[in-house]
């Protein structure tokens, strides 16, 4: 027999106890999990900004237009690669529920500007070519089996009437935190629809993305650019992507950081379920302990029993915990409108904070158990009635 | 004989809120090797408490013990454990075996702390079994088994690893008469045949009556023979 075996012996002492205290661990996780998720969710466009990417929008609100002509002023600025630009387009697909980004855009630049979606040069070519073409994210295509030559009929609200793309081209994430679950299609073929049934409305695009050679001149060609349209009838403001982004989250930072502070409150609910069965464990085990002490195990044997307890309940919690985490996270994304978290995975760093909390959790439980068991004289533990 | 305890001028008190309760006063005595001692008294007397010492359970407040040629008063915390561990075997009244270790398991606790190998541990502890008569009976669970057999349990963990001392508090208080006759008998045996030298607390005369010495102790002194 070794001290594992009794390690494992002392933590099934108690079986529904134990089991419960497992359980309760592995929801806590679960939950920890799940929350972790949508914050780093939220965070996702944030984390997929490139240093390069200046984005230019109207000064007032991110919801007024700016003027197609900003485009040339801008591309002629020293440090300026590219530009390319995009509109909100919005509409609905089937109903209201299917949500997912569908942007006009510029098919001659998006994807120069955006390297990180990866499409065939054959579809992209045909992209170019066809006015009313469209191309999907390889996420959204899976989710409606969209494939090359499928015609996808949006109701429009934000520009009424109703809309067909044709599908030429599915494009592929370069990395795992690219959104592939947008929809592009061509802005001309917008603004000119957009001429014919509301000319006033025509010639805008929704902000600019500018792809520049030296991030470190970020903020200079960001004042620039604000110094070319001071004021004119749309003034801009330029930042970079990641300000952007971030701008976005701003919006619903309360929410987030009640999300963050509850994923840590779940983390002391667990340290208080663990390290009452502990102390409940440790306190009906003082006269064995006294036993084990009078028999020549030192401390250091002690501390192992108990520590080894706690680590090992809090390790098979997390492991539990861990194990249905996918298919929860899963059910919750499948819950949610589809495309409201275009990236959402359980990211790594969720599961290292998980596993290591669950284990300062086993660690911090044990602390006060191990106190007990150490401080308390071999002659009070045998007379100690459990 | 040469003595193998030897306790002398041991005093000890015990502290409840703010008042000194004094246990033994100024005891001495002699345990040649070999000899089965009885400490007898009253409740109260402080017998359990002078067995603590001898153990190395408890510390005296003055005073001096030498077993088997320690000091054992004089070792710290950690080296005490690591004797008690190699020298004194303990019997309790309520047995103390681990009820989630069978009666193999709990004979074997005390040899984890030694450098033997698994082979050797286990010819120790079927030795130690075989000795008490309850080898048949290894895979059982404390629950089990009836408090007589509890007992040799709790005897062959005291023996497994040859210790110079067996202390017993109390080892048939807690027994019908058949299961102390038996336990007694035990004990007798392992004082006789394989020359266990033996400290043990009853009120019960007909358990002394197995020692060869009988001490009585009466409010922390050693009354005369």
């Amino acid at each position: 027999m070794k001290v594992f075996k009794l390690i494992f012996k002392n933590a099934l002492r108690h079986k529904l106890r134990t089991a419960l205290t497992i359980l309760a661990i592995s929801i806590a996780v679960m939950a920890f999990g799940l929350l972790r998720t949508v914050v780093t969710a939220w965070y996702a466009g944030v984390e997929a900004s490139a240093a390069n990417r200046l984005i230019s929008r109207q000064a007032v609100s991110f919801i007024f237009p700016l003027p197609y002509s900003y485009r040339d002023q801008i591309a002629k600025l020293p440090g300026v690669e590219q530009v390319t630009y995009m509109n909100w387009f919005q509409g609905v697909y089937i109903d209201k529920n299917q949500f997912f980004a569908r942007m006009a855009v510029d098919a001659e630049t998006i994807f120069d500007v955006y390297p990180e979606f990866v499409l065939d040069a054959d579809q992209l070519q045909t992209f170019k070519r066809e006015r009313n073409s469209c191309v999907v994210g390889a996420d959204l295509a899976k989710q409606y089996k969209f494939k090359i030559g499928d015609i996808i009929q949006i109701e429009g609200d934000i520009y009424p009437g109703v809309w067909q793309f044709v599908v030429r081209g599915i494009y592929r994430p370069r990395d795992k935190t690219t959104d592939a679950t947008q929809m592009f299609f061509h802005w001309q073929y917008l603004d000119e629809r957009v001429r014919q049934e509301s000319p006033e409305r025509a010639g805008n695009v929704g902000w600019y993305i500018i792809r520049i050679a030296d991030p470190a001149q970020s903020g200079a060609i960001s004042n620039q650019i604000d110094g070319l349209f001071k004021n004119s009838r749309a003034e801009t403001k330029t930042e970079t992507e990641r300000a952007f982004q971030q701008g976005f989250i701003a919006a619903a930072g309360a929410i987030i950081t009640a999300m963050n502070f509850m994923s840590f409150v779940i983390i002391g609910i667990i340290m208080l379920v663990v390290g009452n069965t502990m102390i409940m464990s440790a306190r009906e085990r003082t006269r064995e302990f006294a036993v084990f002490k009078t028999l020549g195990f030192s401390a250091g044997h002690l501390v192992g029993l108990i520590l080894g307890e706690s680590m090992l309940i809090s390790a098979l919690g997390a492991g539990l915990g861990l194990f249905f985490t996918f298919p929860f996270v899963a059910g919750f994304a499948a819950a949610v409108p589809k495309g409201f978290f275009p990236i959402f995975n359980v990211e790594p760093s969720t599961i290292i904070l998980a596993v290591s909390s669950a284990l300062v959790v086993g660690f911090v439980a044990s602390i006060f158990p191990i106190q007990r068991a150490l401080t308390t004289r071999i002659v009070d533990g045998l007379r100690h009635i459990g | 004989m040469e003595p193998i305890i030897r306790v002398q001028d041991v005093s000890k008190s015990y502290w409840r809120d703010s008042f000194e309760i004094p246990v033994l006063n100024n005891i001495s005595f002699e345990v040649p090797s070999g000899e089965f001692l009885a400490l007898m008294g009253p409740s109260g007397s402080g017998k359990t408490t002078l067995l603590n010492l001898i153990a190395g359970i408890d510390r005296p407040d003055r005073g001096t013990i030498n077993v088997a040629g320690t000091d054992i008063v004089a070792l710290n915390e950690s080296r005490l454990a690591s004797w008690r561990a190699t020298h004194v075997g303990f019997i309790f009244q309520f047995y103390n075996l681990i009820p989630v270790l069978t009666a193999y398991e709990n004979v074997e606790l005390p040899l984890l702390l030694t450098s033997l190998s698994k082979r050797e541990r286990r010819e120790h502890v079927e030795t130690a079994l075989t000795v008490v008569g309850l080898k048949d009976r290894m895979r059982h669970y404390p629950k089990q088994l009836s408090g007589g057999q509890e007992q040799r349990v709790a005897i062959a963990r005291a023996i497994t690893t040859d210790p110079t001392l067996l202390v017993a508090d109390e080892p048939t208080g807690d027994l019908d008469k058949h299961s102390a006759d038996e336990i007694l008998t035990l004990l007798e045996r392992l004082n006789l045949e394989f020359k266990k030298t033996i400290v043990m607390v009853t009120h019960d005369p007909r358990a002394a009556e197995k020692a060869h010495i009988i001490r009585h102790l009466d409010k922390g002194e050693l009354q005369q023979n």
